[in-house]
């Protein structure tokens, strides 16, 4: 092994020039319209932009950028100006919130649905094609038919009703707006939790259960030495990217709700409306925001790796 | 749906574990329900554990199918107000509302623009991912890991701090209103995932094969081309259908950067519908409905590749 591993080291050095040209296109992709764009926007959030101080093209006229230089006074803004509360912070908790509450259950559904998939059973592959099909269904189809469900006359209630339970405003009513969120971004979300889960469990050998069973592990303990343990590296994966993507998750929140449901906007769907929903549009305020929420990340994300990498050691 | 429903009692690989009830620990909340799969059946085949599996599959695919058909249904109803009374739709259903969608509105072209721009996404936007999938799994580099931190980090930006710095380039390269512009702006936003994936799965595939190639005379590049990327196939049908239906249902970037009515794609072109039309939600449905069409076609082809291709790379790191 440590042969082929030094063979490779050496035969990467004569590969050296391919690796560039390789990454070449994606780095250019993605500086050009990734990296420029983030440094615009960090640059717009210290300054007082809006959309009618910017530099547009009118016929033939350009006007130049008029707006002025602020240094962090939009930051000091966000997160201590008067009413941050209601502008930041409220939607700050409820982001996280909806992030915890939707990853858990995308989670813990997709877990146990891909479990029962792992099993031999008449009809499986089926079950796992109709599973999946949330996911290859384009999101604003997916949320227009679920508004058209949610609606006051709409299936949901219609079903609520029938079992003489009470009927919320799932599109009017604050708390039933952020059921009807979380509702349907997990219904989004689960089948790739599911699938991806359901590969992890494919590549735990077989032998694992049957030791485990011969030492007399009960379910639980099969389940929770060996199934967990066996599915840590997909799990570490998969539990971060659906933190990332749901904290910025962007189509559900607002295709359901549009520009209405203040108190349901999550970070991104409030950074955009700032940016786009109003007029004038402030962008220095909306970058403002989607400067802290990529902090946010990425301040998670250090944390988040570094506990695995410690419970990595802890575990052997 | 009727195969799933039957039982089997007789069925010896039957994985469901007895779930013995000497389990020494109450512990039997959410997650325990559902046993630990792959366990070898000792003889004893649970009927009640498969019933009980049946019923939940059942009722979960219920769930995962009942959204797609309701719209589906309600695309039948011919009048605006069909969808709050929807028993009534079964009375006088009818495919008006597709005659009127392909006839009376721009759908077709909406529909060409929208298969273009997805198809081009797809085709560069998997090209590009797979040789810096390929590049980071083999070559040791300088800042290949500062490459994959940095492609995970371009995940993170909301697109709000991204799309009006993103007019300006896109104006700037006389790309606004184009289809190349779409293509790069959606494969910028497919790329980072498709090339951790991708490049985990080529993890899988043994460098044996790579160091064969090149012992053969093959290029770096002709090993990638001809070996790895064949061996890679299942890797490359995700990260393709990852990326087509980003591109097919994406609203927010088209929707600013597409400025002429003839280059709308679906998403757009479904918006600008409902304000002339006035909530025509039945014919909204019934646009629906055709959009979903090709995606579900897209995942057909992929989906007996979904599970090992996702995986096999994390599974393995």
């Amino acid at each position: 092994m440590a042969v082929a591993v030094v063979q490779r080291i050496k035969l990467s050095y004569s590969k050296y020039w391919y690796a560039y040209a390789m990454i070449a296109p994606v780095v250019v992709v993605l500086g050009v319209l990734v990296g420029y764009p983030l440094v615009r926007g960090f640059y717009l959030t210290l300054t007082n932009a809006t959309s009618l101080n910017v530099g547009r093209q009118i016929g033939v006229n350009h006007i130049p950028d008029s707006f002025d230089f602020v240094g962090l006074d939009n930051y000091a803004d966000v997160l201590w100006g008067p009413t941050a509360y209601d502008r930041f912070w409220s939607h700050f908790i409820w982001t996280v919130i909806w992030t915890a509450i939707c990853v858990l259950l995308h989670y813990s559904i997709g877990l146990g649905l891909a479990m029962l998939l792992n099993r031999k059973m008449r009809g499986r592959s089926l079950y796992r094609l109709v599973l999946i099909l949330p996911w290859a269904v384009p999101t604003f189809v997916t949320v227009f038919s679920w508004r058209l469900m949610l609606a006051d006359g709409g299936a949901v209630n219609g079903l609520l009703s029938m079992l003489h339970l009470p009927e919320p405003g799932w599109l009017s009513d604050p708390l039933a707006q952020k059921c009807a969120a979380i509702l349907v971004n997990t219904w989004v979300g689960v089948p790739f939790m599911m699938i991806s889960l359901l590969g992890g469990l494919q590549s735990i050998p077989a032998e694992l259960y049957e030791a485990a069973e011969m030492d007399g592990a009960s379910a639980w303990q099969r389940f929770r030495y060996v199934t967990l343990p066996g599915l840590r590296t997909v799990s570490s994966t998969v539990v971060l990217l659906g933190v990332i993507w749901t904290f910025n998750q962007f189509a559900v929140i607002f295709l359901l709700f549009g520009s209405g449901a203040p108190d349901a906007q999550i970070l991104v769907t409030w950074a955009y409306r700032l940016g786009f929903g109003q007029q004038p549009a402030d962008y220095a305020q909306s970058a403002t925001y989607g400067i802290l929420l990529l902090s946010i990340l990425i301040v998670f994300t250090t944390f988040y790796r570094r506990w695995l990498a410690r419970n990595e050691k802890a575990n052997g | 749906m009727s195969t799933a429903a039957e039982l089997n009692p007789k069925d010896h690989d039957q994985a469901g574990s007895p779930m013995t009830l000497t389990a020494d620990r109450p512990a039997t909340d959410a997650k325990p329900a559902g046993r630990p799969a792959k366990v070898r059946a000792r003889g004893e085949s649970s009927t009640w554990a498969t019933v009980l599996s049946h019923g939940t599959l059942l009722f979960a695919s219920l769930i995962a199918l009942f959204p797609v058909l309701y719209i589906a249904y309600i695309s039948l109803g011919p009048d605006d107000m069909d969808y709050l009374h929807p028993a009534k739709i079964m009375d006088k259903a009818t495919f008006a509302n597709y005659g009127r969608v392909l006839g009376e509105t721009d759908f077709l072209s909406w529909f060409g623009n929208s298969a273009i721009v997805a198809g081009g996404t797809t085709l560069i936007g998997v090209l590009i991912a797979a040789s810096t999938g390929y590049a980071v799994s083999r070559m040791r580099f300088a800042g290949h890991r500062q490459l994959m931190w940095t492609l995970l980090v371009t995940q993170m930006f909301p697109i709000a701090v991204l799309i009006v710095p993103m007019y300006y380039i896109l104006s700037n390269l006389q790309m606004l209103d184009s289809y190349t512009g779409l293509i790069l702006v959606y494969s910028a936003t497919t790329v980072p995932y498709c090339a951790w994936l991708l490049k985990g799965y080529f993890d899988t595939i043994p460098v044996e094969i790579d160091e064969a190639g090149r012992v053969d005379g093959l290029s770096p590049f002709g090993t990638f081309w001809r070996l790895i990327l064949p061996l890679a196939r299942p890797g490359l049908a995700v990260a393709a259908f990852y990326s087509f239906l980003t591109a097919w249902g994406e609203v927010a970037y088209a929707s600013t950067f597409m400025l002429s009515s003839s280059k709308y794609t679906l998403a757009v072109g479904l918006n600008s519908f409902v304000s002339e039309h006035d909530h025509q939600w039945q014919l909204m449905a019934a646009t629906s409905v055709l959009i979903a069409i090709p995606a579900a076609v897209v995942f057909y082809l992929v989906q007996r590749h979904l599970v090992t291709g996702l995986t096999a790379g994390a599974a393995k790191s």
